[in-house]
Protein backbone atom coordinates (compact mmCIF):
# COMPACT_ATOMS: atom_id res chain seq x y z
CA UNK A 1 0.00 0.00 0.00
CA UNK A 2 1.80 3.40 -0.76
CA UNK A 3 2.40 5.95 1.66
CA UNK A 4 0.67 9.36 1.80
CA UNK A 5 2.60 12.12 3.62
CA UNK A 6 0.61 15.13 4.07
CA UNK A 7 2.33 18.22 4.92
CA UNK A 8 2.94 19.07 8.71
CA UNK A 9 0.15 21.35 10.13
CA UNK A 10 -1.85 20.67 6.99
CA UNK A 11 -5.42 18.74 7.04
CA UNK A 12 -5.78 18.59 3.21
CA UNK A 13 -9.42 19.29 1.64
CA UNK A 14 -10.15 17.81 -1.67
CA UNK A 15 -13.62 18.30 -3.27
CA UNK A 16 -15.10 15.88 -5.94
CA UNK A 17 -17.66 17.76 -8.32
CA UNK A 18 -19.67 16.73 -11.47
CA UNK A 19 -21.90 18.14 -13.62
CA UNK A 20 -24.51 16.33 -12.81
CA UNK A 21 -26.38 13.48 -11.00
CA UNK A 22 -25.57 10.06 -11.56
CA UNK A 23 -21.54 10.70 -12.73
CA UNK A 24 -20.13 8.92 -10.29
CA UNK A 25 -19.10 11.44 -7.99
CA UNK A 26 -20.37 9.76 -4.93
CA UNK A 27 -18.44 6.27 -6.03
CA UNK A 28 -15.29 8.53 -6.14
CA UNK A 29 -14.96 10.30 -3.29
CA UNK A 30 -16.33 7.32 -0.80
CA UNK A 31 -13.73 4.95 -2.36
CA UNK A 32 -10.52 7.79 -2.34
CA UNK A 33 -12.00 8.27 1.47
CA UNK A 34 -11.86 4.48 1.93
CA UNK A 35 -8.58 4.24 0.30
CA UNK A 36 -6.50 6.67 2.36
CA UNK A 37 -5.05 5.35 6.02
CA UNK A 38 -7.62 7.96 7.52
CA UNK A 39 -10.14 10.11 5.93
CA UNK A 40 -13.05 12.15 6.98
CA UNK A 41 -15.81 11.64 4.29
CA UNK A 42 -17.93 14.96 4.15
CA UNK A 43 -21.50 14.63 2.33
CA UNK A 44 -22.39 18.33 1.22
CA UNK A 45 -25.11 16.75 -1.72
CA UNK A 46 -27.47 17.74 0.92
CA UNK A 47 -30.48 17.40 -0.40
CA UNK A 48 -29.79 14.07 -1.94
CA UNK A 49 -26.72 12.69 0.80
CA UNK A 50 -26.29 8.94 -0.57
CA UNK A 51 -22.63 8.62 0.27
CA UNK A 52 -23.63 7.17 3.89
CA UNK A 53 -25.40 4.37 2.25
CA UNK A 54 -22.15 2.87 1.18
CA UNK A 55 -20.19 3.92 4.30
CA UNK A 56 -23.28 2.58 6.91
CA UNK A 57 -21.83 4.68 9.34
CA UNK A 58 -21.51 3.51 13.55
CA UNK A 59 -22.33 5.05 16.53
CA UNK A 60 -24.34 8.64 14.91
CA UNK A 61 -24.55 11.35 16.43
CA UNK A 62 -27.02 13.90 14.98
CA UNK A 63 -27.18 17.61 15.60
CA UNK A 64 -29.83 19.77 14.50
CA UNK A 65 -28.88 22.97 12.18
CA UNK A 66 -31.19 26.08 12.48
CA UNK A 67 -31.66 29.47 11.13
CA UNK A 68 -33.14 32.38 12.59
CA UNK A 69 -36.59 33.12 10.81
CA UNK A 70 -38.27 36.56 11.56
CA UNK A 71 -41.34 36.63 13.56
CA UNK A 72 -43.85 39.81 13.61
CA UNK A 73 -45.36 41.09 17.12
CA UNK A 74 -48.31 42.08 15.34
CA UNK A 75 -49.45 44.85 18.12
CA UNK A 76 -46.17 46.93 16.92
CA UNK A 77 -46.22 46.29 13.32
CA UNK A 78 -47.69 49.47 11.46
CA UNK A 79 -47.54 47.95 8.15
CA UNK A 80 -44.91 50.76 6.99
CA UNK A 81 -43.34 47.77 4.86
CA UNK A 82 -40.40 48.85 5.04
CA UNK A 83 -39.50 45.32 5.72
CA UNK A 84 -40.94 43.98 2.93
CA UNK A 85 -39.04 46.27 0.33
CA UNK A 86 -35.67 45.07 2.32
CA UNK A 87 -35.99 42.22 1.63
CA UNK A 88 -34.56 40.63 -1.38
CA UNK A 89 -35.44 37.29 -1.34
CA UNK A 90 -39.26 38.64 -1.26
CA UNK A 91 -40.00 36.23 1.70
CA UNK A 92 -42.14 38.88 3.02
CA UNK A 93 -45.69 40.34 2.07
CA UNK A 94 -47.93 42.88 3.34
CA UNK A 95 -50.95 41.21 3.12
CA UNK A 96 -54.57 41.85 4.35
CA UNK A 97 -53.04 44.54 7.17
CA UNK A 98 -51.00 41.39 8.52
CA UNK A 99 -47.18 40.51 7.42
CA UNK A 100 -46.48 37.25 6.21
CA UNK A 101 -43.42 35.27 6.42
CA UNK A 102 -42.44 32.59 3.60
CA UNK A 103 -40.03 30.98 6.01
CA UNK A 104 -38.54 28.17 3.41
CA UNK A 105 -37.78 31.80 0.89
CA UNK A 106 -35.91 33.44 3.83
CA UNK A 107 -32.35 33.69 3.70
CA UNK A 108 -31.77 34.31 7.23
CA UNK A 109 -29.72 37.85 6.66
CA UNK A 110 -31.79 39.52 9.59
CA UNK A 111 -32.39 42.82 7.62
CA UNK A 112 -35.71 43.30 8.21
CA UNK A 113 -35.16 42.56 12.55
CA UNK A 114 -32.15 45.66 12.15
CA UNK A 115 -34.39 47.84 9.53
CA UNK A 116 -38.28 47.89 11.22
CA UNK A 117 -38.32 51.37 13.04
CA UNK A 118 -41.37 49.59 15.11
CA UNK A 119 -38.99 47.41 16.45
CA UNK A 120 -41.90 44.85 15.70
CA UNK A 121 -39.81 41.77 14.32
CA UNK A 122 -37.83 39.48 15.88
CA UNK A 123 -35.63 36.40 15.46
CA UNK A 124 -36.67 32.55 16.35
CA UNK A 125 -34.95 29.50 15.39
CA UNK A 126 -36.09 27.35 12.83
CA UNK A 127 -34.72 23.73 12.74
CA UNK A 128 -33.82 23.23 8.56
CA UNK A 129 -31.97 19.72 8.77
CA UNK A 130 -29.33 18.17 10.22
CA UNK A 131 -25.64 16.92 10.50
CA UNK A 132 -25.23 13.59 11.10
CA UNK A 133 -21.31 12.03 12.37
CA UNK A 134 -20.10 8.29 12.86
CA UNK A 135 -17.29 6.37 11.90
CA UNK A 136 -16.50 3.83 8.97
CA UNK A 137 -13.62 1.72 9.78
CA UNK A 138 -10.99 4.77 9.14
CA UNK A 139 -13.30 7.12 7.35
CA UNK A 140 -15.45 9.20 9.92
CA UNK A 141 -18.60 9.96 7.63
CA UNK A 142 -20.37 13.76 7.78
CA UNK A 143 -23.57 13.56 6.24
CA UNK A 144 -25.75 16.58 5.48
CA UNK A 145 -29.21 16.78 4.82
CA UNK A 146 -31.72 19.35 4.02
CA UNK A 147 -35.31 19.17 5.22
CA UNK A 148 -37.55 18.96 2.05
CA UNK A 149 -39.30 22.02 0.78
CA UNK A 150 -36.01 24.42 2.69
CA UNK A 151 -34.77 26.62 -0.12
CA UNK A 152 -30.98 26.72 0.72
CA UNK A 153 -29.09 24.00 2.39
CA UNK A 154 -26.01 26.81 2.77
CA UNK A 155 -26.19 26.94 6.22
CA UNK A 156 -25.59 23.27 6.65
CA UNK A 157 -22.59 23.19 4.20
CA UNK A 158 -21.05 25.92 6.45
CA UNK A 159 -21.19 23.68 9.40
CA UNK A 160 -20.60 20.73 7.74
CA UNK A 161 -16.69 22.12 6.42
CA UNK A 162 -16.20 23.97 9.71
CA UNK A 163 -15.96 20.21 11.18
CA UNK A 164 -12.26 19.82 12.51
CA UNK A 165 -9.88 17.84 10.45
CA UNK A 166 -7.19 15.44 12.11
CA UNK A 167 -3.35 16.69 10.79
CA UNK A 168 -3.31 13.25 9.26
CA UNK A 169 -6.70 13.09 7.95
CA UNK A 170 -7.96 13.36 4.30
CA UNK A 171 -11.26 15.79 4.20
CA UNK A 172 -12.88 14.20 1.06
CA UNK A 173 -16.19 16.73 0.15
CA UNK A 174 -18.51 15.16 -2.03
CA UNK A 175 -20.50 18.51 -3.49
CA UNK A 176 -23.83 18.80 -4.85
CA UNK A 177 -24.26 18.42 -8.48
CA UNK A 178 -24.37 21.12 -10.69
CA UNK A 179 -22.68 24.50 -10.47
CA UNK A 180 -25.21 26.42 -8.11
CA UNK A 181 -24.26 28.73 -5.31
CA UNK A 182 -24.14 25.87 -2.92
CA UNK A 183 -21.34 24.38 -4.83
CA UNK A 184 -19.27 27.05 -4.77
CA UNK A 185 -19.96 26.97 -0.63
CA UNK A 186 -18.34 23.47 -1.02
CA UNK A 187 -15.67 24.28 -2.73
CA UNK A 188 -14.69 27.48 -1.11
CA UNK A 189 -11.97 26.06 1.10
CA UNK A 190 -11.01 23.12 -0.35
CA UNK A 191 -7.38 22.62 -1.95
CA UNK A 192 -7.70 20.81 -4.83
CA UNK A 193 -10.81 19.86 -7.26
CA UNK A 194 -11.33 16.69 -8.67
CA UNK A 195 -13.76 17.03 -11.70
CA UNK A 196 -15.75 13.48 -12.61
CA UNK A 197 -16.93 13.07 -15.73
CA UNK A 198 -18.79 10.89 -18.16
CA UNK A 199 -17.99 9.82 -21.65
CA UNK A 200 -21.18 11.27 -23.34
CA UNK A 201 -21.64 14.59 -25.24
CA UNK A 202 -24.42 15.65 -22.67
CA UNK A 203 -22.48 14.97 -19.79
CA UNK A 204 -19.66 16.94 -21.25
CA UNK A 205 -21.53 19.95 -21.63
CA UNK A 206 -22.47 19.65 -17.99
CA UNK A 207 -18.70 19.02 -17.20
CA UNK A 208 -17.74 22.13 -18.93
CA UNK A 209 -20.14 24.18 -16.57
CA UNK A 210 -18.23 23.12 -13.63
CA UNK A 211 -14.73 23.24 -15.15
CA UNK A 212 -15.90 27.05 -15.64
CA UNK A 213 -16.45 27.26 -11.83
CA UNK A 214 -13.38 25.74 -10.64
CA UNK A 215 -11.18 28.29 -12.88
CA UNK A 216 -13.34 31.11 -11.68
CA UNK A 217 -12.52 30.02 -8.06
CA UNK A 218 -8.79 29.56 -9.20
CA UNK A 219 -8.50 26.13 -7.80
CA UNK A 220 -6.14 23.27 -8.58
CA UNK A 221 -7.96 20.79 -10.19
CA UNK A 222 -7.68 17.52 -12.51
CA UNK A 223 -10.71 15.16 -14.11
CA UNK A 224 -11.36 11.63 -13.56
CA UNK A 225 -13.19 9.63 -16.62
CA UNK A 226 -15.76 7.46 -15.34
CA UNK A 227 -17.27 4.93 -16.99
CA UNK A 228 -14.06 4.38 -19.99
CA UNK A 229 -14.87 2.35 -22.60
CA UNK A 230 -12.71 1.30 -25.56
CA UNK A 231 -13.17 3.74 -28.33
CA UNK A 232 -13.60 7.82 -28.85
CA UNK A 233 -14.57 9.32 -25.51
CA UNK A 234 -16.33 13.43 -25.61
CA UNK A 235 -14.68 13.78 -22.29
CA UNK A 236 -11.56 12.63 -22.72
CA UNK A 237 -11.67 14.60 -25.80
CA UNK A 238 -12.51 17.69 -24.46
CA UNK A 239 -9.79 17.42 -21.37
CA UNK A 240 -6.87 17.17 -23.68
CA UNK A 241 -8.77 20.66 -25.48
CA UNK A 242 -8.49 22.03 -22.28
CA UNK A 243 -5.43 20.84 -21.15
CA UNK A 244 -7.15 19.58 -17.93
CA UNK A 245 -5.31 16.86 -15.93
CA UNK A 246 -6.58 13.39 -15.99
CA UNK A 247 -5.81 11.74 -12.82
CA UNK A 248 -7.18 8.63 -13.67
CA UNK A 249 -9.71 6.42 -15.45
CA UNK A 250 -12.48 4.16 -14.08
CA UNK A 251 -13.19 1.25 -16.28
CA UNK A 252 -17.03 0.99 -17.02
CA UNK A 253 -17.22 -2.82 -16.02
CA UNK A 254 -20.40 -4.85 -15.15
CA UNK A 255 -18.82 -6.03 -11.85
CA UNK A 256 -18.27 -2.31 -10.97
CA UNK A 257 -21.83 -0.98 -11.51
CA UNK A 258 -22.81 -4.31 -9.39
CA UNK A 259 -20.74 -3.75 -6.45
CA UNK A 260 -22.04 0.38 -6.36
CA UNK A 261 -25.59 -0.50 -6.88
CA UNK A 262 -25.37 -2.91 -4.17
CA UNK A 263 -24.12 -0.37 -2.06
CA UNK A 264 -21.23 -1.59 -1.06
CA UNK A 265 -17.29 -0.11 -1.50
CA UNK A 266 -15.08 -1.08 -4.00
CA UNK A 267 -12.29 -0.91 -2.78
CA UNK A 268 -13.23 -2.81 0.68
CA UNK A 269 -14.02 -5.40 -2.00
CA UNK A 270 -11.39 -6.11 -4.09
CA UNK A 271 -7.58 -5.63 -3.85
CA UNK A 272 -7.52 -4.10 -7.94
CA UNK A 273 -10.50 -1.84 -6.52
CA UNK A 274 -7.97 -0.69 -3.63
CA UNK A 275 -4.96 -0.40 -5.61
CA UNK A 276 -6.85 1.34 -8.37
CA UNK A 277 -8.20 4.62 -5.96
CA UNK A 278 -5.37 4.19 -3.75
CA UNK A 279 -3.21 5.18 -7.04
CA UNK A 280 -5.71 7.81 -7.58
CA UNK A 281 -5.35 9.40 -4.42
CA UNK A 282 -1.64 9.49 -5.06
CA UNK A 283 -1.49 11.00 -7.98
CA UNK A 284 -3.85 13.95 -6.40
CA UNK A 285 -1.27 13.96 -3.64
CA UNK A 286 1.46 14.56 -5.79
CA UNK A 287 -0.47 16.79 -8.03
CA UNK A 288 -1.63 19.21 -4.57
CA UNK A 289 1.94 19.12 -3.69
CA UNK A 290 2.94 20.79 -6.88
CA UNK A 291 0.46 23.17 -6.65
CA UNK A 292 1.83 23.65 -3.41
CA UNK A 293 5.27 24.31 -4.70
CA UNK A 294 4.39 25.71 -7.58
CA UNK A 295 2.69 29.05 -5.55
CA UNK A 296 4.51 29.39 -2.37
CA UNK B 1 -64.21 44.02 -10.25
CA UNK B 2 -60.96 44.67 -11.37
CA UNK B 3 -59.24 41.38 -13.21
CA UNK B 4 -55.77 40.87 -12.96
CA UNK B 5 -53.53 39.41 -16.21
CA UNK B 6 -49.96 38.67 -16.28
CA UNK B 7 -49.15 39.93 -19.88
CA UNK B 8 -46.15 40.71 -22.56
CA UNK B 9 -46.85 44.10 -24.13
CA UNK B 10 -48.96 47.38 -22.30
CA UNK B 11 -52.02 46.17 -24.59
CA UNK B 12 -55.47 44.66 -24.74
CA UNK B 13 -53.59 42.77 -27.97
CA UNK B 14 -51.06 41.23 -25.94
CA UNK B 15 -50.49 37.53 -25.50
CA UNK B 16 -51.15 36.08 -21.35
CA UNK B 17 -47.41 35.23 -19.95
CA UNK B 18 -46.74 31.93 -18.81
CA UNK B 19 -44.92 32.89 -15.71
CA UNK B 20 -47.04 34.72 -12.97
CA UNK B 21 -43.76 36.13 -11.23
CA UNK B 22 -41.67 36.52 -14.22
CA UNK B 23 -43.96 38.06 -16.58
CA UNK B 24 -42.85 41.73 -17.95
CA UNK B 25 -46.30 43.39 -16.90
CA UNK B 26 -49.59 43.33 -15.17
CA UNK B 27 -53.28 44.30 -16.66
CA UNK B 28 -55.34 45.15 -14.34
CA UNK B 29 -58.98 45.22 -16.43
CA UNK B 30 -61.88 47.05 -14.34
CA UNK B 31 -65.41 45.03 -15.54
CA UNK B 32 -67.53 47.49 -14.74
CA UNK B 33 -65.74 50.67 -16.30
CA UNK B 34 -64.80 48.67 -19.39
CA UNK B 35 -60.92 50.40 -18.63
CA UNK B 36 -57.52 49.28 -18.61
CA UNK B 37 -54.43 50.09 -17.07
CA UNK B 38 -50.83 48.34 -17.37
CA UNK B 39 -48.07 48.17 -14.72
CA UNK B 40 -44.14 46.79 -14.63
CA UNK B 41 -43.80 43.84 -12.88
CA UNK B 42 -40.71 44.66 -10.84
CA UNK B 43 -40.50 41.30 -9.61
CA UNK B 44 -38.96 39.96 -12.76
CA UNK B 45 -35.27 41.10 -11.71
CA UNK B 46 -35.60 39.17 -8.18
CA UNK B 47 -33.09 36.56 -7.43
CA UNK B 48 -35.81 34.39 -5.77
CA UNK B 49 -39.54 34.98 -4.25
CA UNK B 50 -40.51 36.55 -7.68
CA UNK B 51 -44.02 35.08 -7.26
CA UNK B 52 -44.60 36.59 -3.54
CA UNK B 53 -43.79 40.29 -5.10
CA UNK B 54 -45.83 40.26 -7.48
CA UNK B 55 -48.46 38.93 -5.68
CA UNK B 56 -47.75 41.82 -3.31
CA UNK B 57 -48.52 44.33 -6.42
CA UNK B 58 -51.36 42.54 -7.92
CA UNK B 59 -52.54 42.33 -4.56
CA UNK B 60 -51.81 46.50 -3.54
CA UNK B 61 -53.70 47.27 -7.53
CA UNK B 62 -56.93 46.46 -5.99
CA UNK B 63 -57.64 43.56 -8.11
CA UNK B 64 -59.65 41.02 -7.12
CA UNK B 65 -59.35 38.29 -9.33
CA UNK B 66 -56.55 37.13 -11.28
CA UNK B 67 -56.67 35.25 -14.61
CA UNK B 68 -53.37 33.05 -14.89
CA UNK B 69 -52.11 29.71 -17.40
CA UNK B 70 -50.86 28.71 -13.87
CA UNK B 71 -49.16 30.21 -10.66
CA UNK B 72 -46.73 28.59 -7.74
CA UNK B 73 -47.34 27.72 -4.35
CA UNK B 74 -46.50 31.21 -2.53
CA UNK B 75 -47.96 33.33 -4.92
CA UNK B 76 -50.82 31.20 -4.61
CA UNK B 77 -50.79 32.00 -0.63
CA UNK B 78 -50.13 35.32 -1.26
CA UNK B 79 -53.31 35.52 -3.23
CA UNK B 80 -55.26 33.32 -1.62
CA UNK B 81 -54.94 35.33 2.22
CA UNK B 82 -56.08 38.41 0.31
CA UNK B 83 -59.26 36.78 -0.77
CA UNK B 84 -58.38 36.99 -4.24
CA UNK B 85 -59.81 34.63 -6.67
CA UNK B 86 -57.68 32.37 -9.49
CA UNK B 87 -59.19 31.25 -12.20
CA UNK B 88 -57.53 29.47 -15.25
CA UNK B 89 -56.81 31.35 -18.84
CA UNK B 90 -58.95 29.32 -21.48
CA UNK B 91 -56.13 30.72 -24.18
CA UNK B 92 -53.38 32.85 -24.94
CA UNK B 93 -55.90 35.76 -25.89
CA UNK B 94 -56.51 38.56 -23.08
CA UNK B 95 -59.82 39.29 -24.74
CA UNK B 96 -61.07 36.24 -24.46
CA UNK B 97 -60.63 35.71 -21.29
CA UNK B 98 -62.22 38.84 -20.10
CA UNK B 99 -64.73 38.16 -22.30
CA UNK B 100 -64.67 34.38 -20.94
CA UNK B 101 -64.84 35.66 -17.26
CA UNK B 102 -67.65 38.05 -18.33
CA UNK B 103 -69.67 35.51 -19.05
CA UNK B 104 -68.80 33.31 -16.35
CA UNK B 105 -67.12 30.73 -18.16
CA UNK B 106 -63.57 30.34 -16.62
CA UNK B 107 -62.30 27.77 -14.01
CA UNK B 108 -60.93 28.05 -10.77
CA UNK B 109 -57.61 27.58 -11.04
CA UNK B 110 -56.17 24.21 -9.76
CA UNK B 111 -52.97 23.05 -11.00
CA UNK B 112 -51.23 25.30 -8.57
CA UNK B 113 -47.07 23.85 -8.57
CA UNK B 114 -44.54 23.90 -5.86
CA UNK B 115 -42.52 26.93 -7.73
CA UNK B 116 -38.96 26.68 -8.85
CA UNK B 117 -37.14 27.77 -5.85
CA UNK B 118 -33.37 26.81 -7.01
CA UNK B 119 -32.11 30.24 -7.32
CA UNK B 120 -29.04 29.97 -9.67
CA UNK B 121 -30.26 27.20 -11.47
CA UNK B 122 -28.97 23.28 -11.13
S1 LIG C 1 -41.00 47.14 9.02
FE1 LIG C 1 -41.84 46.56 11.02
S2 LIG C 1 -43.61 47.87 11.28
FE2 LIG C 1 -43.06 48.01 9.13
S3 LIG C 1 -44.34 46.43 8.16
FE3 LIG C 1 -42.38 45.45 8.66
S4 LIG C 1 -42.73 44.58 10.67
FE4 LIG C 1 -44.36 46.02 10.35
S1 LIG D 1 -34.20 37.75 7.43
FE1 LIG D 1 -33.55 38.63 5.47
S2 LIG D 1 -34.27 37.10 3.99
FE2 LIG D 1 -35.38 36.68 5.87
S3 LIG D 1 -37.27 37.85 5.70
FE3 LIG D 1 -35.81 39.16 6.77
S4 LIG D 1 -34.89 40.41 5.16
FE4 LIG D 1 -35.88 38.66 4.16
Amino acid sequence: MPVFTIMAGNSLKIAVLSGKGGTGKTLVSVNLAAAAPQAVYIDCDVEEPNGHLFFKPQDVAVKKISVKIPVVDESKCNGCRVCVDFCKFNALAYIGGRLKVFETVCHSCGGCVLFCPEKALAEKDKVIGEIQSGVSETVSVLTGVLNTGESSGIPIIKQLLNAPVGETEIAMIDCPPGSACIVMESIKDADYCILVAEPTLFGVHNFSMVHELVKLFDKPFGAVLNKCLPGNNPAETFCRENEIQILGRIPFAAEIGAINSNARILVREQPKYRDLFAGLLLRVMEEVRRETTAHS
Amino acid sequence: MKIAMPVFNKSLESGIAESFGRTPYFLIYDMEEKTCAFFDNTAIASQGGAGIKAAQAVVDSGAAVVVVPQCGENAANVLKEAGLKMYKTISKSVQENIAAFAEGKLSPLENVHAGFHNHGGK
